[in-house]
């Protein structure tokens, strides 16, 4: 799966997009991932601004790369959720394990 | 008033069913008028339901999943999603948030978040012989409807 991401100050944005659901999740995982793996960012945000659809399994690929920016001691940041993504986030209170945010500051 | 309206599906346990699943359930229950929020929680809902089914169902194969909608009186959506796969061995410990055999691929939410996002939900399961999911959605009636 291409996702677009941007690289700066070993800051790493990665706009997901389009459905997440079991079904794609894994590829997502692997995508992120790699990414991480190959700029070791000290900041990670996940951007889910072109997410149309987001069911549990979103919840996993955030948990996922929340444990790969651990294992990097970096932070993991989502931003620009719509209401259904959120809803489902919400459900697993994700907001206790990391910093939901609109915009990001350099 | 209305007559009772319902749809049947059927289809393998394929993870690409998924998105075809809760497109075709939201379709149906346009007919009841519902907001992008309630959509959006039918679609999630049934998008956690078929999902078990292909995970834990039929891990190692394809199965056939069962799939039947229905318009109730007084606006409710009813939703049926079944497999005749291996069952579930410890239903309590199944709907637990956070608990979870599927993985790492897996957050252990799927229940947790289909019991809360709809109005009702029953789960009945025989090891080996099959799970069925029930569960029904209220559509609020906004103004402008007879």
């Amino acid at each position: 799966m291409k996702l677009t991401s941007y690289v700066q100050d070993r800051q790493l944005t990665i706009a997901l997009t389009g459905e997440i659901d079991h079904h794609s999740a894994r590829e997502i995982m692997q995508t992120v991932s790699e990414k991480i793996d190959l700029y070791m960012p000290l900041r990670c945000i996940l951007d889910f601004r072109d997410v149309r659809f987001m069911d549990s399994s979103g919840i996993a690929v955030v948990l996922h790369t929340l444990r790969r920016m651990n294992t990097l001691q970096g932070k993991l940041f989502l931003q620009n959720i719509p209401a259904q993504p959120y809803k489902v986030l919400r459900a697993a209170g994700i907001e206790k394990v990391t910093e939901i945010r609109e915009e990001c500051t350099k | 008033m209305r007559g009772e309206n319902y749809m049947n599906l059927e289809f393998p346990s394929k993870s690409a069913n998924e998105a075809f699943a809760r497109a075709a359930v939201a379709c149906f229950a346009a007919q009841l008028d519902p907001t992008l929020d309630e959509l959006g929680d039918i679609k999630t809902a049934v998008s956690e339901a078929v999902t078990n089914c292909i995970v834990h169902a039929y891990p190692d194969t394809i199965g056939q999943i069962i799939l039947k909608a229905r318009i109730l009186d007084g606006n409710v959506l009813d939703i049926v999603v079944k497999d005749r796969g291996r069952g579930i061995e410890d239903v309590e410990q199944a709907r637990k948030p956070m608990f979870t055999t599927g993985g790492e691929e897996r957050s252990g939410m799927g229940i947790t978040i289909m019991e809360s996002f709809m109005t009702e939900f029953r789960l009945s399961s025989v090891p080996g012989k099959g799970t069925t999911v029930h569960m029904k959605r209220k559509i609020i009636r906004r103004g402008g409807k007879k």
